[in-house]
């Protein structure tokens, strides 16, 4: 069975910036994959590259097995792309550009599964509604609706949650993960980390245009996050050399301190006490994919 | 073939949900300069024997709009569409460059000649013109519409922003159609600018449109059609190899 996405040695340079140095990647057909980096990490042009938006310099991209390039009808129909920039054309309902939309895949008579999309995604009473009418939310859920009208097998959402109140982020991510449940390959772009380590079950991190980290969610936060103390304490105090190393925050009277096993709690609790530290509040953090993606950015 | 209807029939509906601003509005610019300059000249300048100056004018008119529209409906589309960002949704799905080429420019073609027989239709209550050969028309309507649109195109694709559109459509188009005959013979110009007028090849399209009506032009049809024909070739070659390469639409 052929990857959902293969990405091959691609390069893109614009003008003097090198977008991707060289980005090997495999996304396996029905995975939750997160591609995550900072700003100008190169995400978006690796999806620009795998839709035809932008052609890479070198290296292959393939879709389901077809090469963008070569074999761009078969890759793009099997690709749904939810863009990032909230877009769309302010001469059309939402049912006309969904019509319109499927007619650019060759699909004709697609009312049926346009229904079944608008009431998924609760915009059934937008239908006839022009699209510069709809609020920010509804913008953002019809650009979903229009990278599915032709039933895409792989769907890659560019951060779709950006700007989106809590409510329907959490609507959406229900959407997307009955999407993947039911066989869509998931490929998704966010900058909101909690999202990612809920949603997927592997994760590529970029920096510069390179892969920096490729593991499943588990394995990186197993690899690099570790467990945090929070303590508030009455009063600043100075901590001795060896509990100062394992300060991982310090802000004021607040502390977090990192600790590898549970059993090492007791020793920092005991530090504390003799540097003369009054604890008033304690809590202990699980690790997170911030602590994972803070410490694969600077450790690269 | 399904991506290429849907794409022609949505640029279609793209132009006629404002009809008002995209149709009538230049039939009703068309009119206005037959009104007016038919009632300055017609007493003043006949210039084929037996065809009255309102008469000559309405074919030079007709071709114009056709014109003028066309190039209109190719170029706004697309730098809107690139300037909103929803030019990702025609360059998302399977459509080649040879079908999105031919979707753009049958719609600019069909505006530009719903607005032209808009201009004719209204027309006829101000001036008596028969058509001698119906043939002509519509090949001159059909080429010259086309290589409008292809120049729509391709200036769509190239400017950045709207500014850049309209010093194109105002310094090139306008003058060279404005400067094809339209208006006048030009047997009516000074040797060395009828000299000129044969490297406009506006003059071409409106000159051979024009002697589909009345049988009667300043150059031989066939040298006309044969010129239109060359130039539209051309613009087409250079506009489908921006498109192959995805010049400023596929990074």
């Amino acid at each position: 069975m052929s990857p959902a996405i293969r990405i091959a040695g691609v390069t893109k340079r614009f003008r003097s910036l090198q977008a991707l140095a060289g980005v090997d990647l495999e996304v396996a057909q029905g995975e939750f994959f997160g591609l995550l980096g900072p700003n100008g990490a190169g995400k978006t042009t690796l999806i620009s590259t795998l839709a035809g938006l932008a052609r890479a310099d070198s290296g292959t991209l393939e879709v389901m097995g077809h090469d963008v390039v070569h074999d761009y009808r078969a890759a793009r129909l099997a690709l749904g792309v939810v863009p990032q920039e909230l877009v769309f054309d302010p001469f059309f309902s939402v049912r006309e550009m969904l019509r319109i939309q499927s007619g650019y895949f060759g699909i004709r008579n697609n009312d049926a599964w346009i229904d079944e999309i608008l009431h998924s995604l609760d915009l059934t009473s937008k239908g006839d509604v022009n699209m510069r009418l709809l609020s920010g939310g509804m913008k953002r859920r019809a650009l979903v609706a229009q990278a599915l009208v032709h039933r895409p097998p792989v769907i890659v959402l560019d951060e779709p949650t950006a700007g989106v109140d809590v409510e329907l982020r959490h609507g959406l991510w229900q959407f997307i993960r009955k999407l993947n449940r039911d066989g869509h390959t998931i490929v998704l772009t966010t900058h909101y980390l909690e999202e990612a380590e809920s949603l997927c079950g592997r994760i590529a991190m970029l920096k510069a245009g390179r892969v920096v980290a490729l593991d499943t969610t588990a394995n990186l936060l197993q690899r690099f996050a570790s467990h945090n103390l929070q303590v508030r304490l009455a009063a600043a105090v100075v901590l001795p050399e060896a509990l100062a190393a394992q300060v991982v925050k310090c802000d004021g009277v607040d502390l977090e301190l990192a600790f590898e096993r549970f059993d090492d709690v007791g020793q920092l609790l005991a530090g504390l006490k003799s540097a003369g530290a009054e604890i008033v509040d304690m809590a202990i953090g699980k690790p997170d994919l911030e602590q994972v993606f803070v410490g694969v950015m600077n450790q690269n | 073939m399904e991506g290429f209807k849907t794409l022609l029939y949505k640029e279609c509906l793209r132009f006629w949900k404002v009809g008002f601003q995209t149709v009538l509005s230049p039939v009703l610019t068309a009119v206005l300069y037959l009104l007016i300059f038919g009632h300055v000249l017609e007493d003043h300048v006949q210039p084929y024997p037996g065809v009255s100056y309102t008469a000559f004018l309405v074919p030079g008119l007709v071709m114009m709009t056709v014109l003028q529209n066309a190039f209109a409906n190719s170029s706004s589309s697309l730098i809107q569409s690139k300037i909103t960002g929803n030019i990702v949704f025609v360059l998302l799905p399977p459509i080649s460059y040879r079908e999105f080429y031919m979707a753009y420019v049958l719609a600019a073609v069909l505006r530009g000649t719903m607005c032209g027989l808009g201009v004719l239709l209204v027309s006829l209550p101000f001036a008596s013109f028969s058509v001698a050969e119906p043939l002509w028309i519509v090949a001159f309507t059909l080429i010259g519409g086309a290589f409008l649109a292809s120049l729509g195109v391709i200036a769509g694709i190239w400017a950045d922003k709207f500014d850049q559109l309209a010093a194109f459509q105002n310094f090139l188009i306008m003058p060279l159609t404005m400067l094809s005959g339209v208006f006048y013979s030009i047997h009516s110009l000074p040797d060395f600018w009828q000299g000129v007028s044969h490297f406009n090849p506006f003059f071409f399209m409106i000159d051979g449109f024009r002697y589909g009506f009345f049988g009667v032009s300043d150059v031989s049809p066939w040298m006309s059609i044969g010129v239109v024909t060359v130039c539209f070739i051309v613009l087409a070659i250079i506009t489908l190899q921006m498109l192959a390469r995805g010049y400023k639409l596929r990074a």
